[in-house]
């Protein structure tokens, strides 16, 4: 399953996307501990996740092939 | 341009305007935010703005829906521009157009607070001694106070 990254998240980690070893679905809540646990680096930092650019709540199940991005705090305008 | 637009172009604040004019709108608010140089006593030197464009555009239009909601008679446009941005430059435009001025001040209004919460769009201070992705409006330079990170 491939994770898009923005800002801190980005640069923490490294990369604007990420591979996870996902085979199939993982809910939303799933996935971020999947995050913390393969990125010690951005433990403690808070994100909501957006999937087919949309914000889920953690119990959301997500599919392999949608579009999974990581949001950490917006700061725009 | 597009009625909801995130752009690495310099904004034509004049395009936006003109959009929300007809007949029927005898009021038009327009909002532009601009890179601030100086806060509380410390210099930015330019900003980076950054965005997940697809899901900021469809974020930017849900806004304006709520606003179509709250608001019947209300056009609205807004644009974000990101990459690096200097001083005074215009980082995002909301023009909303009304029949009367009440409702275009206050739908303006809502929309950059809705803008501020809803729309993944992020910005990059740098200053002199360092930078830093900002998290939310709270948290500035460490050396100001209240910074919470």
């Amino acid at each position: 399953m491939n994770v898009l990254l923005f800002a801190g998240l980005k640069e923490k980690i490294g990369d604007s996307r990420v591979k996870l070893p996902v085979e199939e679905k993982i809910t939303a809540g799933e996935l971020r501990e999947l995050i913390y646990a393969s990125f010690p680096q951005v433990e403690g930092d808070v994100f909501q996740i957006a999937c087919n650019e949309a914000f889920v709540k953690d119990g959301h199940l997500i599919e392999s092939g949608d579009e999974v991005a990581l949001i950490p705090p917006v700061s725009g305008g | 341009m597009k009625q909801y637009e995130i752009t690495e172009e310099p904004l034509d604040i004049t395009r936006y305007h003109s959009y929300t004019i007809n007949e029927s709108q005898g009021a038009v608010c327009m909002f532009t935010g601009h890179v601030r140089e100086w806060t509380k006593g410390t210099r930015t030197v330019y900003l980076d703005y950054e965005a997940y464009k697809p899901m900021a555009e469809k974020k930017l239009a849900e806004i304006g829906e709520e606003i179509s909601e709250r608001w019947p008679s209300v056009i609205t446009t807004i644009a974000h521009r990101v990459g690096k941005l200097e001083i005074s430059d215009i980082a995002v435009v909301i023009v909303t157009s009304a029949p009367h001025r009440s409702d275009s001040y206050r739908a303006n209004e809502y929309a950059i607070e809705r803008i501020k919460e809803v729309v993944p769009i992020w910005k990059k201070e740098i200053w002199e001694d360092g930078e830093e992705w900002i998290g939310d409006s709270r948290q500035y330079h460490s050396s100001l106070e209240g910074n919470q990170s």
